[in-house]
């Protein structure tokens, strides 16, 4: 026995590291509709296996806690609402005496539960079953249950994996007809929970639909419907207006889009540079939406001498409101409306319309950690900024900017400065601005949405010499004219019920950035589909929208190991300077391997047995 | 075609075919239980997996389709052991106490085991504990579930009417009534399709056949009892017989063994319900603006319940006269017991039926009018029947054949195909074709409402008057039918409609065969019987005719009204009265 050994890990050891990995990525790929009190006894078992078995509250009281779990789940135990009382004093307990972590964070698990999916306990005390919410929902398609839109994934991977593209894209197109602005830019909601993840990583789900819109020559759409005579207004044409249209004008409804820009695309114009998506691939997906006889009138302001909303409502028999989240919100410090303060939103608005400003030589800082400050970000840069800087109150790992997004900044030599927070803007006697002063933080306290709460580290504050500050710290809608008309507005947005109708006034429905704040693309595509639905059964019509394609059966095979496909990108040195687009589609070997990665879940498990698709809605 | 082999054999069959149906075509039967062709095929039970050589993972044959050159072994040893594993895991989540099971000896699971040899489960028992209503007419036992999915398919798919689903999560996963409700909130009809595609015992009637033995052993009772028709084609299923050896006359004779009074036929009421309904269609029809259109046969409680839960508004469209169970009950209490010199009150009557929904019928306090307790005091199933005479080891192939009673065991052709889909329409415009013209058809003229067909239309000309007629069985054909009514897609002016795929002959009360549909080979049985009747009218069954005679005066009269009819928009739908 020598003095001291180098630390080795023996293959138990080796072994139960990668059966950690391996739960973990099972965790991940929990779909929703998992009964919770189920879950939550399960974990407790886990937790409980992590006890080192010293104190009595962790050793004794986790067991305990888990054996009241399971008399409450137990069909063949009969239990009374009295355990609910027991469960928590005992969780308390242990929270309140346990000696570390290992006990107090399980006991708060099970609290959390307790307050969180009560009704669950108590249905199954009472009816020894789950509650109905949680019932309806059980084990669905994951990827179809998370995308927003409920695009029919393993379908049209599927149709990829046997080269069917073009029906690949018309399956999408039943509920998503921005097929190719979704495969470059979607967040894609739906890969976080692919089953997948249990054998490997998840489908590059994303990556498969850019294959097919690549490879699909032109699709046109389908056919429309008989006429009924219905009038819809649209008003907004961002996507999700153009999906609203969209869907009701297939429906036979005679629909105009009414725009307050000078060309159709919202934020997918006046919002996403051209780099992450070319205006020619964003009018692929508009042509055919306008080709199913959608009218579009532009430079159009609601509420101004053109047209009064009462108007509107005279002339249409119903009016989807979506008009997005245009305005921006202030900075709130010193000088923030020098000259060379400029909002994101009408930067990157003015660059839809082909104004490009220019920063050459030109020092810029950004304000802000989300989508749009690193999208600004990298446009300053590729409008020959010297030197562009992102300012961020957290930490870089609290941005809301998708990893991606960020790895990307950085990459093409954008600078992350994060804990700071912005104080004052020096300016020079003209009034342009010279620089920012930013004032240190910490990282404090995690605040209610799990995020640590910036808090002033009481160090000296630092200057930032800047000639230009682009402060993208959120963006609003301007719903005004609405508001005086009667529409329900809470918090600068339009309050709706799920079914996206405006309750208490008819004929109007309303979605996307204004009624959620400023969102995905998929969400507001989400939003238009559901008023298309909602808007087609209010003028009492039941149109369904299908499309009649076969879904080939799933190959044979057994499921091993593979590696994910990942989209290549430009080189950063290269791709840093031009608004070409910098993402490069898989080939068809890539996009063969990748597709043939999805597991089907459409056709097994659960799928095989309630159907696995909606083939209409 | 595609060329694959199966354990060695080579094989070519159409493309799209499952390995299960390729391997039954050279005679090799891979063991399955909880697929059902065309309504489950979700590979849940995992026995009938294969091996596809070349691959880790085994296949389930029902749910996956050839491959050109794929090589398939049913019995590997990677098959074998597997297979074994799955059953006992199954057995392990099954209350295996067979000697007390109502499908012991005819249950796929009990089979599959056994031949499989497995004479040990190694696994600890987590089968769940039982919670139902024992008064429901429909019983589930949970501790027997073994989650195949069966019943919510047949329920989804073949009767429309989502009264199960999956319920739970993980190993406690297990069917559960939809949405949470009870099975008494449940709309459910009834109808018994979910017990007979079961295949084991978690799914049966209520066991009534204690109050039976009892009203037998109870001096001051008489025992009069009435057999359906589509009884007589399937009895002799579970009582070990052939076909040909399971006639009319050894079902007399078992039950009068059993100690049974009286037998008469239903068949007898049923001429009789065509009497009265025949007789209300013509008045309908005559004075067609003061009827809401079509009119319904009303024969049949699990399509009752089915319209008084999915389609309230077209209550008053069914006919009013009663089911020929009740048209017998009500005749049993009042004129036939007078006719035996027998009390009312001392008559325990039974009726003997395909059916699981007559157990309500029966119990509904508004179909009871002939003053002397229940029409009809106990309802059976031929399943239960069946058990009965095996309880009283009566060996029925030995039976002598005996006649009904006399009188009201007389029925007509037209009265035996009520058990088959389309027999209520046919005995019907039989009797309507007389009624209108005076003069009999051709009994075979009004064939085209007989088949399978979920859904069948015919027009007839009647002295020039065209009667348009649909019959429907299966509750998913009629919602299909009165979606279609209610759209204006469709116009009729009489409808039968049948719960039961097939009719009654398929009823919920039959006996049960895993995997086999037998209603439409019981229903040619029905139409043999009324192919060499003498009597194949209705209205020239001469106890009928006497029944107007001595007692009803005339179909429709005051008296038949009172004794026949029904008001159904009062009829509760409460099924555990008693």
């Amino acid at each position: 026995m020598s003095r001291l050994d180098i630390k080795t890990r023996d293959k138990a050891q080796m072994t139960v590291e990668g059966l950690y990995r391996d739960l973990e990525r099972r965790i991940i790929s929990s779909p929703p509709g998992l009964c919770p009190v189920d879950m939550a006894q399960s974990f407790l078992k886990m937790c409980h296996a992590q006890t080192c078995g010293k104190c009595v509250p962790c050793r004794i009281g986790l067991g305990q806690l888990s054996n009241l779990l399971e008399e409450v789940l137990d069909l063949s135990v009969d239990t009374t609402l009295d355990i609910i009382p027991l469960i928590e004093e005992t969780a308390k307990a242990i929270r309140d005496s346990a000696d570390c972590a290992i006990g107090t964070e399980a006991a708060k698990m099970v609290l959390r539960g307790l307050d969180g999916f009560r009704d669950d306990y108590i249905e199954h005390i009472v009816n020894h079953r789950c509650t109905e919410s949680i019932q309806r929902l059980k084990q669905p398609v994951p990827c179809v249950e998370l995308c927003p839109a409920g695009v029919d994934v393993p379908g049209y991977t599927a149709l990829v994996l046997e080269g069917r593209c073009a029906d690949a894209v018309r399956l999408i197109r039943k509920d998503n007809p921005f097929p190719t602005v979704c495969a470059l830019i979607c967040e894609h909601p739906c890969e976080a929970r692919c089953r997948r993840n249990l054998i490997d990583a998840p489908v590059n789900i994303r990556g498969l639909k850019r294959y097919a819109v690549d490879n699909c020559g032109t699709v046109p759409a389908p056919e429309r419907m008989d006429e009924t005579g219905k009038k819809i207004a649209v008003i907004g044409g961002g996507p999700s207006g153009l999906t609203a249209a969209y869907y009701l004008s297939l429906m036979g409804h005679d629909v105009t889009i009414y725009e307050k820009r000078s060309q159709l695309g919202g934020m997918l114009r006046y919002g996403i540079p051209n780099y992450r998506l070319p205006r020619e691939r964003l009018q692929e997906d508009i042509d055919v939406i306008l080709s199913t006889g959608v009218k579009a009138v532009t430079d159009w302001d609601i509420g101004g001498e053109q047209m009064a909303i009462e108007e509107l409502k005279e002339k249409f028999d119903a009016i989807y409101i979506s008009i997005g989240a245009h305005t921006h919100k202030s900075i709130g410090i010193p000088n923030e409306f020098a000259h060379g303060v400029i909002p994101a939103v009408e930067m990157l608005r003015a660059i839809g319309d082909d104004e490009m400003p220019n920063f050459e030589d030109k020092e810029v800082v950004v304000i802000g950690g989300g989508n749009v400050a690193m999208d600004v970000a990298r446009t300053a840069n590729r409008l020959g900024a010297s030197k562009v800087s992102i300012v961020y109150r957290r930490r870089r790992d609290d941005m809301t900017a998708l990893p991606d997004e960020v790895e990307g900044a950085v990459a093409e030599g954008c600078q992350l400065l994060t804990l700071k927070a912005p104080e004052k803007i020096d300016i020079d006697k003209e009034g342009n601005v010279t620089g920012l002063w930013v004032r240190p933080q910490i990282a404090g306290e995690t605040d209610k949405a799990g995020r640590p709460r910036p808090m002033d580290a009481q160090a000296s504050a630092e200057f930032i010499p800047c000639q230009i500050i682009i402060s993208a710290i959120g963006q609003a809608a301007d719903t005004t004219n609405f508001e005086h008309y009667g529409i329900p507005i809470k918090r600068g947005s339009i309050v709706t019920s799920t079914s996206s109708q405006v309750e208490k006034v008819p004929a109007f429905f309303a979605g996307g950035d204004c009624v959620t704040g400023p969102s995905t693309v998929i969400n507001a595509i989400a939003a238009g589909k559901v008023a298309a639905a909602n808007i087609d059964s209010y003028l009492g019509f039941h149109h369904s929208i299908e499309v009649d394609i076969d879904i080939p059966e799933p190959r044979y095979g057994d499921k091993n190991p593979t590696g994910r496909v990942e989209m290549k990108l430009r080189q950063a040195g290269e791709r840093g300077s031009d608004f070409g687009e910098i993402e490069i589609g898989m080939t068809c070997e890539e996009a063969c391997q990748e597709a043939g990665r999805c597991l089907r879940c459409d056709h097994y498990g659960l799928g095989s047995f309630k159907g696995g698709r909606v083939e209409q809605w | 075609m595609v060329k694959l082999t199966i354990d060695g054999i080579k094989v070519s069959v159409k493309e799209g075919t499952t390995i299960l149906e390729a391997a039954k075509e050279v005679g090799i039967h891979i063991p399955h239980l909880c697929f059902l062709k065309d309504i489950n095929e979700i590979g849940a039970c995992r026995v009938c997996i294969v091996e596809n050589k070349g691959m880790n993972t085994l296949l389930t044959a029902c749910n996956h389709v050839v491959q050109p050159g794929m090589e398939i072994l049913t019995n590997s040893a990677k098959v074998r052991a597997t297979r074994k594993i799955n059953v006992e895991l199954i057995l392990s989540d099954h209350d295996c106490k067979c000697a007390t099971c109502v499908r012991s000896g005819n249950c796929s699971l009990q089979t599959i085991a056994n031949d499989l040899g497995i004479l040990h489960v190694p696994f600890k028992t987590i089968a769940e504990k039982n919670r139902w209503s024992m008064k429901f007419p429909l019983i589930r036992d949970a501790s027997k579930c073994i989650k195949c999915m069966r019943c919510i398919q047949v329920c989804d798919k073949i009767q429309g009417l989502n009264v199960w689903n999956v319920s739970g999560s993980g190993y406690r996963t297990t069917v559960g009534v939809a949405q949470n409700r009870r099975i008494q909130d449940a709309d459910c009809s009834l109808c018994g399709q979910c017990v007979t595609h079961c295949p084991v015992g978690a799914l049966r009637e209520r066991n009534d056949t204690d109050a039976m033995f009892r009203a037998i052993a109870d001096p001051d009772k008489v025992v009069v009892v009435q057999v359906a028709p589509a009884v007589r084609t399937a009895w002799g299923e579970a009582v070990g017989l052939y076909k040909e050896e399971a006639t009319l006359g050894r079902m007399v004779s078992a039950l009068k063994r059993m100690g049974v009074d009286y037998v008469f036929d239903t068949t007898y009421s049923a001429d009789l319900t065509i009497m009265e309904e025949g007789s209300e269609f013509i008045e309908r029809f005559t004075h067609k603006d003061q009827y809401s259109w079509p009119m319904f046969t009303s024969c049949c409680p699990g399509w009752i319940r089915f319209v008084k839960t999915q389609y309230p508004e077209m209550v008053p469209n069914l006919s009013t006269a009663k089911s020929p169970q009740q048209m017998f009950g009500a005749m049993i209490k009042t004129y036939i017991a007078h006719k035996l010199g027998v009390d009312p009150d001392k008559v325990f009557s039974v009726s003997i039926m395909p059916c699981m929904a007559k157990k309500y019928e029966n119990n509904v306090p508004e179909v009871n009018d002939a003053g002397h307790g229940k029409d009809v005091d106990l309802v059976l199933t031929t399943r239960e029947i069946a058990r009965m005479i095996r309880a009283d080891h009566i060996a029925a192939a030995d039976l002598k054949e005996e006649p009904f009673d006399d009188l009201f065991g007389i029925g007509s052709g037209a009265g035996v195909i009520f058990g088959a889909t389309g027999g209520v329409m046919e005995a019907a415009l039989r009797s309507a074709h007389f009624l209108i013209t005076g003069k009999n058809p051709d009994p075979d003229s009004f064939r085209r409402v007989r088949g399978m067909d979920g859904w069948k239309e015919a027009v007839f000309g009647i002295q020039g008057v065209e009667v348009r007629v649909a019959v429907a069985s299966g509750l998913g054909n009629a919602r299909k039918l009165m979606e279609a009514i209610k759209k204006g897609e469709v116009k009729y002016d009489f409808v039968e409609i049948m719960a039961c795929p097939g009719g009654c002959a398929g009823g919920g009360g039959q006996p049960i065969h895993d995997g086999v549909e037998m209603a439409e080979e019981r229903g040619q049985i029905l139409y043999g019987l009324d192919r060499t009747a003498n009597l194949r009218f209705s209205h020239d069954n001469p106890a009928v005719l006497q029944t107007y005679k001595e007692f009803l005066e005339a179909p429709l009269s005051h008296r038949a009204h009172e004794l026949l009819h029904t008001d159904l928009t009062t009829w509760t739908l409460d099924a555990e009265l008693e």
